[in-house]
């Protein structure tokens, strides 16, 4: 079953291979993409306590952007953040 | 002496008939939840199991919920597994039909028709099944015990083949047949165990060397209705499976099966169209008007899913007048049944008149009697060419009604 590919039908949507969450990227659910200002940002983290998915990415203690892949584009990062340093836009 | 038949010609419920093929194939999974009329199969199966008679995993589970969901889990590990259910317990299974369906696993139900409630009833109708129609499954009826008996053997064949791997559910009356003892005839073990074979999974999850996904999400980004009609595509090779199956079946058992069975259909004017075992007594009225020499016939369809339309109205377009008989109400409309057989006879060039007669809800006896009102009735059509009215009742009682 190497030679599988996603756009190839399998009886009963089976996927011959196992693990497949892990490549199951939720943030093509999005319809509207959250726009993050670093410049602004006081770090105050409420965005990555707030964020259901987990798509803030954060390292060394600080925010360093939005996982996109796993970004459903809910806005609660834009509702949370006191210093409306997250916007969102289009797609 | 080399002639001699091996076959076991006994008397049976169609439980016992059913029991005896479920013991033949012995499966790796046999899943019980006991449910009337059904009960006496899943029964007699444990004592086989306590006997050693059987290899089968014997599972018992608190629903028909929870006994669907083991065999959607039993299949998709490779096994060959059966349940058997009935009714409100059908009902249960429902939306673990079509995931058993949709996830593409053989699966092999024997389901003892009985009504669904309310009011609350335990007796034959065919009301369970006719509310699956769409679950996916294939769908074989049976008039008697040894069809019973025939259908659950070919059933695995039909589940297994690579070409289908779908549900089979075999239908046989409650009590009427279930209950009730006759002649019948079993095939020796080893020939059945020869005909069902091994089966020979696809892409099985306890192939743990090739880890595979089962029941994976596929939303508007995905290819849901390509995978719907791959499952419809399915069904359609399941004609030929069905038919091959029968072939095969009609060397080591000498019985013939087909989508239907015709009786005296040829030179009929005027026919019934029914499943299982009102069949019997059909044949039987039909012998008594033949004597009086009135052009009856019967055809009793034994392939509900998928649906033989093409052969049905080749069966019936020479006939002046069809009845269609359903141990089913669809309130609102007419009966599940009617509605096939009258889609199926619509783009004919000339068709018979078809009408429809509701009969045997909550095991309400059909007998000599209500066979014989629908030919009459049958006679009338013909003769006028016109139809008074679509839709009738068979054996209802005279009732003053409130509201």
């Amino acid at each position: 079953m190497k030679d599988w590919r996603a756009n190839k039908l399998m009886p009963g949507a089976i996927i011959p291979k196992g693990g497949t969450a892990r490549e199951y990227k939720t943030g093509g659910w999005r319809s509207a993409t959250p726009k993050w200002d670093e410049e602004k940002c006081k770090q105050c983290l409420i965005c990555w306590i707030s964020c259901p998915e987990g798509a803030v990415l954060v390292k060394d203690g600080k925010v360093r952007g939005i996982d996109m892949d796993y970004c459903k584009g809910c806005g609660i990062c834009v509702a949370e953040c006191p210093f409306e340093v997250i916007e969102m836009v289009g797609g | 002496m080399k002639n001699i038949s091996k076959k076991r010609v006994v008397a049976t419920t169609g439980n016992g008939a059913v029991a005896e093929a479920m013991k033949q194939i012995n499966p790796d999974v046999l899943v019980a939840y006991p449910i009337t009329p059904q009960t006496a199969i899943v029964q007699d199966f444990s004592q086989f199991v306590a006997d050693g008679a059987v290899d089968s995993e014997y599972v018992t589970v608190e629903s028909e919920h929870s006994s669907m969901s083991a065999c959607i889990g039993a299949s998709a590990a490779g096994a060959r597994v059966m349940t058997a259910t009935s009714s409100q317990g059908l009902a249960l299974m429902h939306e673990m039909l079509y995931i058993a369906a949709g996830s593409r696993l053989p699966i092999i139900m024997p389901n003892v028709n009985r009504a669904l409630s309310a009011p609350i009833n335990i007796h034959c109708d065919h009301s369970d099944s006719m509310g699956a129609r769409d679950t996916g499954w294939i769908q074989l009826y049976s008039e008697n015990a040894q069809e019973a008996y025939d259908n659950t053997i070919q059933a695995v064949r039909i589940a297994e083949n690579k070409k289908v791997l779908l549900p089979v559910m075999v239908n046989l009356d409650g009590f009427i047949i279930s209950h009730g003892i006759e002649k019948a005839e079993f095939i020796e073990d080893r020939k059945v165990k020869s005909f069902v074979g091994e089966r020979k999974p696809f892409l099985p999850l306890l192939d743990v060397d090739n880890p595979v996904t089962y029941g994976p999400f596929d939303g508007l980004g995905g290819y849901f209705m390509e995978h719907k009609k791959n499952q419809a595509d399915a069904m359609e090779r399941a004609r030929d499976v069905i038919l091959e199956a029968a072939e095969d079946f009609a060397k080591i058992s000498g019985r013939k099966y087909g989508f239907f069975e015709e009786y005296l259909l040829d030179d009929a004017e005027i026919a019934i169209v029914t499943l299982n075992s009102s069949a019997g007594t059909t044949k039987h009225v039909i012998n008594e008007l033949r004597a009086e020499g009135l052009p009856v016939g019967l055809l009793k369809l034994r392939v509900f899913r998928p649906f033989p339309a093409k052969e049905l109205a080749e069966a019936l377009k020479h006939l002046k007048a069809v009845a269609v008989l359903d141990r089913a109400l669809s309130s609102g409309f007419v009966g599940p049944l009617f509605s096939e057989v009258q889609t199926a006879l619509f783009n004919l060039e000339t068709r018979p008149k078809v009408i429809n007669f509701i009969y045997g809800l909550g095991g309400r006896d059909y007998t000599l009697h209500e066979a014989r009102k629908a030919f009459e009735e049958l006679m009338t059509v013909a003769k006028t060419g016109k139809i008074k009215k679509t839709l009738g009742y068979l054996g209802l009682k005279e009732v003053e009604v409130l509201v």
